[in-house]
């Protein structure tokens, strides 16, 4: 498995660190409550299909990376930064 | 039919013509007293137990492919009773028992060997967290041994001490833990469950799941509607899928884990061995061939397939740890879908549905705890209650923190358990 | 017996190798098959269950029946494909799962309880009494099962793993992959051409055959010598592509050094690549399949594409009297061929009707088949049924063809699933089944020579196309375009066992056992008769196999399906995939500046991390390490002590929003830390739980350096990054490790400030350098850093240095120390002095701990949010019964402390329900005088003062123990500060 790091270009998977759904971009508000933590924090989508997940070019430069991936087939069909999908979110 | 040396002496000499299924192909009634969602392991015993201890036999278990074809026909076949967290410590003692009578219950050799699973230690700091963890089994009932690098020696002779990049300190053993032959388990229990009047549907997937009220009515399949007033998902990686049909969403990820084989070899390793700084763990079959593993690939995943980066890591590590493995070639590699939790440990629970029960969240830990989960959520299909064994299993712990079952430490970040 | 004339085999090379101790002869360019067959040794293995005797079945990877060991001692390699095996001289080759001799071999009783050995019968039986399971049977499964036997012995070779690029990998150097490879990498494409053989050309090499006018095995080598002038292609014979794999990644294995005597080399034996390919040409060729008929496994029955191979790439004939047995056209160019060189051929015969050979020189018998083979270990004869009867022909060799099945291995490895192709009765690709692969030639089904090279053409255009390259025109070579026309035959019907899977010995009736049994979906019957998962992964059998449960179930091969095909394609070896692994390569070894200097006062080194650290520096007449720690601690306690602390993480943190970063990734506050100013810092998890703790020094307004544990310093440095990036990618700040920049160490003791006065270019004082106070100092005219930070409780210091002076500091610091009565400390005095002051490492804040756990939620700041503040907030974090942090000190008879134990109130019974706590850390402590503890109990902070009860049962220790405060020396904390 390779990942297009924005920054560095075409990487082997394992200068990447995996860390789970790209849902943790949004960071809820301290009083947002237990429920919306819990979604935050645990529940999951978890689809057999596309998915948006955070890894980080751990190995290489170090960014964080939105990747676009087929859970089924481990297609990627997107890598963007995520400190831009952060700002775009904002 | 009884199976017994008997029977399989009878059978040879008159050309093995008089055996029979092991269990029926049933058309599927309209309706059931209970339909389980997965025909894999838990999913068996789950109607096993339901049938035996329960006396429930009008039920019903729906397999979208073949029975047993999920992660209980390709583990790495470890069974152990080597958990300390309060809430699994009991679970996994009493699986572990449960196995120590399965082929006979069930009149299916599961080949259980008791081996003996050793867990190594590198350090002072992992030699004192393997005597909490073999304090709190004996603790519980079970056995556990810390053994100095001397003792370690003598059963492991061929591991390398010194050289390796993290010398061997000794080991935590386990003697009742060991391995099992473990399709033989899921048709033991599908046999089991057939014999006492369970329908095994096998090539039918759910596709909706009929709520009223908040009450579950039954399910559609493609083989058509069924009805049913209590209904368990047990489909592990696959979880989540299924509670989609339910209007829920559930606190798992599912992740790839890879398992090896080599091709057949005279013995050789004659236990379990567990390698945690490396992740690695090995053991070898009946057969011959060596069996091993290691971490997840990390990434989420419903290939049941893995990449070459893992795959390599667990190859090095067996390099490091038993350097004579070198010359053994892997035969075969494949990968499940694990249904990874917050915590690392397993849910058995109702749901906000009445009738909807939920068995998952196994991690890649799900083999071990086959006899017992179907047990557990057997008990509480049946009677409402939560078995004592398994109580701590609960679907709203993440949201409330209480009697989280972190065995390993790593929180909430599902892949890393 | 050699055929004059023919083969690729140097015949004036001859090489001398042993089987079984026997010496035996062949040529350079053999394999042990082919040679062993040259010498007329036809018996080369034993089968797995029944242990028959086997002949070789096939000239290639394939091979299910000819495994041998090779080598001896650590060098033994078991498993062996005799069919692949190079000779070399003094190759020692042995046979293996025989005994005491593969003529004779004891276990072939098994053949003789067949009946009782079928399909499964192990799942019911050996279950009574039920400890005979383990203790009789279990143990005579498992001596008699297994094949070749690993030495025992550490590998002693030497192994590499690699990586390639290229722009189109092509898989196969038969005429389809060559043709493929030349149309690339004439078209300027970088191209790597694998092929498993030493010698590229695939078929070409195993076929007496015409390719644009001269011997196809010579327009094989122009091509592939034209192929390798070119730079941008790379030839890799002897390598096995052996896995497909996620965006065009694939392993390959190649056989470096498998073909020649090597001890000594230094060069691998073998090599694993891993190869990054834009796009790739699966050209893999197909496998022939035996027919199943009684007694099919008798040695001498071989499938009849090897025997063409024996004949025309060794120049073997593979029997005297050769009888011919197919379904297909194939079957007829191997009588063809043998009676050309000279082989008698015993019969042809087909089992289609009406078949025809003009002018043949032997008997053909259409509509006839084999049913039964006899001679226990050599083929004698095999029966032939025809309309008319049943009649025995003499025979010592019998070569089959059930037809041809495609390679499509590699494009199920990905979950393709392969289609059934009913014109073939094979299984061809799913095109698309591997993104940018393509197969071509024999694997897509595809047979005659010509058909091959069109199929590599066109696959190379299409791939050149998708990499955006112009294809360059290519004359077609003239070569044989011969229709593949079949009747499917799978097995003939009649009594006795017909072997399915030779290696793991299944049967006919075995499968069709199962079926009867229920076990009717293919994968059920592949687990429940073991039919496919022997080393050849179902290879020679799996088609039929699924052919005859399809018959048994009633229904079609397509409807029945396959089982799936899964990496490797052939197996590799541990040692190449984990190349590097063995010994130290496994991790990275991280060294402290100090490393060699703690080597030379001959500290035992410990792991901490990845990095290695001094346990202790033992002194002439100290015996124990205990005595070394001790007096380790006394210098801290007494004088001055020093201890390389380089080890933990530093993270340096500049710009206007490093305070910001700091006040949301601490649990207290740092945007209020004075400039010159150090503060402790607890760092949560988002779940609410401890992650890791360390000081963090503020160097300038918007300049912090923050310091991690050894062990969480990259998961705390991915955190900020984290933070930074994901959450607040509006602030201006940067984070970076300079972990490995800065040589660190703690002078730590009543003299420390003496013993830096000594060496600083400026001296401090208390007034100038308070506790918890920092900053930039000079030391002989180099920067430095210095930090009035305590982890042993004394006045201590850290200086950091730039590392290049780490290590003659570290020798200078230590020599004024011992001048000053101290000296150099290590992890165990680090460790008892930590804990006489209760200092916290991940022993206990060890990722199930809360701050309030550890006594630490006062600094959980109100007035701002913090990453984990909410959810630490949750019932079950701030449960009142959860374990809290406590000291513990011997009261009883017994003064040993364990850590690991569990703690019960005296009288309890130890068991799980009474367990009030655990103990987490222990140590001798010289100052009081016994071992102290650290541990957990349930309301722990509300009961110093009581007593409990410590068990180890795996220490068979039990001691009483006094819950106290944490902190066991100088609780006021005044000699931090003096």
């Amino acid at each position: 498995m390779r990942i297009e790091c924005p920054i560095c270009g075409s990487r082997d998977r394992r200068e990447f660190y995996y860390q789970g759904a790209a849902v943790a971009l949004d960071r809820p508000a301290p009083d947002a409550g237990d429920a919306v933590w819990d979604v935050y924090l645990h529940l999951r989508d978890n689809p057999a299909g596309e998915t948006r997940d955070l890894w980080q070019h751990e190995g290489g430069c170090g960014a964080w990376l939105v990747v676009t991936r087929d859970t089924v087939t481990h297609a990627i069909s997107a890598v963007e930064l995520a400190s831009d999908v952060k700002r775009a979110m904002a | 039919m009884r199976f017994s040396g008997l029977r399989v002496l009878r059978e040879g000499l008159t050309g093995n013509r008089g055996w029979t299924p092991h269990w029926r192909d049933p058309e599927p009634k309209p309706e059931y007293d209970a339909v389980i969602i997965g025909g894999g392991g838990h999913g068996l015993s789950t109607a096993y137990y339901l049938a035996k201890n329960h006396g429930m036999t009008n039920i019903a278990v729906l397999e979208k492919g073949y029975l047993g074809g999920g992660n209980v026909g390709r583990n790495t076949t470890v069974v152990r009773g080597n958990y300390f967290m309060p809430g699994n410590s009991e679970f996994y003692s009493h699986s572990l028992k449960l196995w120590e009578g399965l082929s006979q219950e069930l009149n299916y050799n599961v080949m259980f060997s008791q081996r003996g699973v050793i867990m190594l230690y590198h350090s002072d700091a992992q030699r004192d967290a393997a005597a909490r963890r073999g304090n709190a089994m004996i603790n519980q009932g079970d056995d556990a041994e810390l053994l100095d690098r001397n003792a370690l020696r003598k059963l492991l002779p061929y591991l390398d001490y010194d050289n390796g990049r993290f010398p061997v300190h000794g080991g935590l053993l386990h003697r009742r833990g060991g391995t099992a032959r473990h399709d033989a388990v899921a048709w033991g229990y599908a046999r089991g469950a057939d014999q006492r009047g369970v329908d095994l549907i096998q090539q039918c997937e759910v596709t909706g799941i009929d709520i009223e009220n908040g009450a579950v009515r039954g399910v559609q399949t493609t083989r058509g509607p069924i009805r049913a007033k209590k209904v368990a998902i047990v489909t592990a990686g696959r979880s989540g899928q299924v509670a989609a049909m339910a209007g829920m969403r559930l606190p798992i990820e599912s992740h790839v884990l890879q398992a090896f084989v080599t091709e057949g070899l005279k013995p050789v390793i004659d236990h379990v061995v567990s390698f945690g700084m490396g992740h690695f763990y090995i053991s070898q079959s009946d057969k011959g061939g060596l069996v091993f593993g290691g971490d997840l690939d990390f990434y989420a995943s419903y290939a049941q397939r893995g990449n070459l980066p893992m795959m390599e890591h667990v190859m090095e590590a067996g390099m490091t740890l038993m350097p004579m493995l070198g010359k053994a070639r892997v035969l075969r590699s494949w990968g499940g879908i694990m249904d990874m939790t917050p915590d690392g440990s397993p849910i058995i629970d109702k749901t906000a549905t009445e009738g909807l029960f939920i068995d998952c969240g196994w991690c890649y830990g799900g083999f071990k705890a086959v006899p017992a989960s179907g047990f557990a959520l057997a008990h509480l299909m049946a009677t409402g209650q939560h078995h004592e064994t398994a109580a701590g299993f609960r679907l709203d712990r993440f949201r409330s923190g209480e009697g989280l079952m972190d065995e390993e430490a790593t929180g909430s970040q599902h892949n890393l358990h | 017996m050699r055929i004059a004339g023919r083969g690729m085999i140097d015949r004036r090379k001859p090489v001398s190798f042993t089987f079984d101790g026997r010496r035996y002869s062949g040529f350079a360019g053999d394999t042990v098959a082919s040679a062993l067959l040259a010498n007329g040794q036809r018996l080369m293995g034993r089968s797995f269950k029944y242990h028959r005797p086997r002949g070789v079945l096939t000239a290639g990877s394939e091979e299910p029946n000819a495994l041998v060991t090779t080598g001896v001692g650590p060098a033994s390699e078991p498993n062996v494909r005799a069919t692949t095996q190079e000779i070399y001289e003094g190759l020692a080759v042995r046979s293996q799962n025989a005994w005491p001799s593969l003529d004779f071999d004891v276990m072939a009783v098994n053949d003789l309880a067949s009946p009782y050995l079928g399909a499964g019968f192990y799942y019911k039986t050996f279950m009574w009494p039920r400890r005979f399971w383990e203790r009789v049977y279990e143990p005579v499964i498992r001596r008699a099962a297994g094949l070749g036997a690993l030495s025992g012995q550490p590998n002693a070779d030497a192994y590499e793993k690699a990586y390639a690029f290229c722009d189109l990998l092509v898989i196969g150097a038969g005429p389809t992959g060559l043709m493929a490879a030349l149309a690339a990498g004439r078209a300027g494409a970088d191209v790597i051409l694998a092929d498993e053989d030493a010698v590229m050309g695939g078929r070409l090499n195993a076929e007496s055959e015409i390719v644009e006018g001269q011997p196809g095995q010579a327009w094989a080598a122009e091509v592939v010598a034209e192929l390798a002038a070119m730079d941008n292609v790379r030839l890799m014979p002897r390598t096995t592509v052996t896995g497909a794999y996620d965006g065009g990644m694939f392993g390959a294995l190649e056989r470096v050094n498998q073909h020649r005597a090597r001890r000594g080399t230094g060069a691998p034996l073998e090599c694993f690549w891993r190869i990054a390919a834009k796009q790739s040409i699966l050209a893999a060729g197909a496998l022939e399949r035996p027919v199943a008929f009684a007694n099919n496994d008798r040695p001498g029955i071989m499938m009849a594409g090897a025997v063409r191979v024996y004949l025309n790439r060794w120049g073997v004939a593979p029997g005297k009297q050769v009888a011919v047995f197919g379904n297909n056209d194939d079957a007829h160019r191997t009588a063809r061929e043998l009676a050309a060189a000279g082989v008698h051929v015993a019969a042809l015969i087909d089992c289609r009707e009406g078949v025809r050979v003009q002018g043949a020189a032997y008997p053909v018998l259409s509509g006839a088949q084999v049913c039964n083979a006899s001679g226990r270990k050599e083929l004698e004869a095999v029966t032939i049924r025809t309309a008319s009867g049943e009649h025995k022909i003499q025979a010592d060799c019998l070569a089959i063809s059930g037809g041809w099945n495609p390679s499509v291995h590699l494009t199920c490895h990905l979950n393709g699933r392969p289609t059934w192709n009913a014109d073939i009765q094979a299984f061809v690709p799913t095109p698309g089944a591997v993104p940018g692969m393509r197969a071509a030639g024999a694997c897509n089904g595809v047979f005659s020579t010509r058909g091959c090279f069109v199929a590599g053409l066109e696959a190379a255009t299409a791939a050149l196309e998708a990499l955006g390259r112009k294809p360059v025109a290519i004359n077609f070579p003239e070569a044989e375009d011969a229709a593949y026309k079949l009747e499917p035959l799978w097995a003939v019907a009649g009594k006795g066992r017909a072997w399915l899977d030779f290696q793991n010995d299944v049967c006919v009736k075995d499968v069709a056992q199962a079926a009867a049994e229920n076990f009717r979906s293919v994968e059920h019957m592949k687990r429940y008769t073991t039919q496919g998962m022997a080393p050849d992964q179902g290879k020679n059998s799996n088609v039929t196999a699924l052919a005859v449960l399809a018959d048994a179930t009633g229904r079609g091969i397509a409807e029945t399906g396959t089982t799936t095909f899964r990496p490797p394609y052939t197996p590799v070896s541990i040692a190449a995939m984990g190349a590097g692994g063995q010994g130290k390569g496994f991790a990275p070894e991280r060294f402290t500046t100090s490393h060699a200097a703690s080597l030379a006062m001959k500290a035992p080194m410990v792991e901490a991390g990845l990095w290695y650290r001094p346990s202790y520096f033992p002194r002439g007449q100290e015996r124990h390490w205990r005595q070394s720690c001790d007096r380790e601690v006394g210098f801290v306690r007494n004088a001055v002590g020093i201890c390389d602390v380089s080890t933990l993480g530093k993270i340096d943190i500049q710009g206007p929003d490093a305070a910001k970063l700091l006040d949301l990734v601490y649990v207290n506050t740092f945007s209020s830390l004075k400039v010159g100013k150090v503060r402790y810092g607890l760092m949560l998890r988002e779940d609410g739980f401890v992650m890791d703790d360390g000081t963090c020094a503020r160097l300038g307004d918007q300049h912090y350096l923050m310091t991690t544990t050894t062990g969480a310093a990259g998961q705390v440095m991915r955190h900020l990054e984290f933070v930074t990036q994901c959450l607040h990618p509006e602030w201006q700040v940067h984070v970076i490790s300079v972990t490995d920049h800065w040589a660190q160490f703690a002078v730590a003791g009543p003299k420390s400030r003496d013993l830096l006065n000594g060496l600083l270019d400026a001296p401090i004082d208390n007034a100038s350098f308070p506790f918890m106070a920092c900053g930039a100092v000079q030391l002989g005219g180099v920067e430095a850093r210095l930090f009035r930070i305590s982890f042993s409780g004394e006045h201590a210091y850290e200086i950091a240095v730039p590392a290049r002076y780490g290590a003659a500091l570290f020798d200078l610091l230590v020599a004024r120390a011992e001048a000053m009565g101290g000296g150099a400390y290590g992890m165990e005095a680090l460790n008892v002095l930590r804990l006489e002051k209760g200092h916290l490492t991940h022993a206990e804040i060890d990722g199930r701990a809360t701050a309030g756990d550890v006594g630490m939620e006062a600094m959980v700041s109100d007035a701002k949010d913090c990453i984990g503040k909410t959810m630490s907030e949750r019932p079950g974090l701030r449960d009142p019964k959860r374990g809290q942090l406590v000291g513990l000190r011997p009261v009883g008879a017994v003064k040993q402390l364990t850590a690991g134990a569990f703690l019960f109130a005296p009288g309890d019974e130890a068991i799980r329900e009474n367990a009030q706590g655990h103990t987490s850390s222990v140590g001798f402590s010289p100052d009081i005088g016994t071992f102290i503890g650290l541990g957990f109990v349930t309301r722990g902070r509300q009961r110093h003062g009581e007593r409990l009860r410590m068990v180890d049962h795996l220490r068979e220790i039990e001691a009483e123990v006094e819950i106290c405060a944490p902190v066991f020396v100088d609780p006021e904390g005044g000699r931090a500060r003096g």
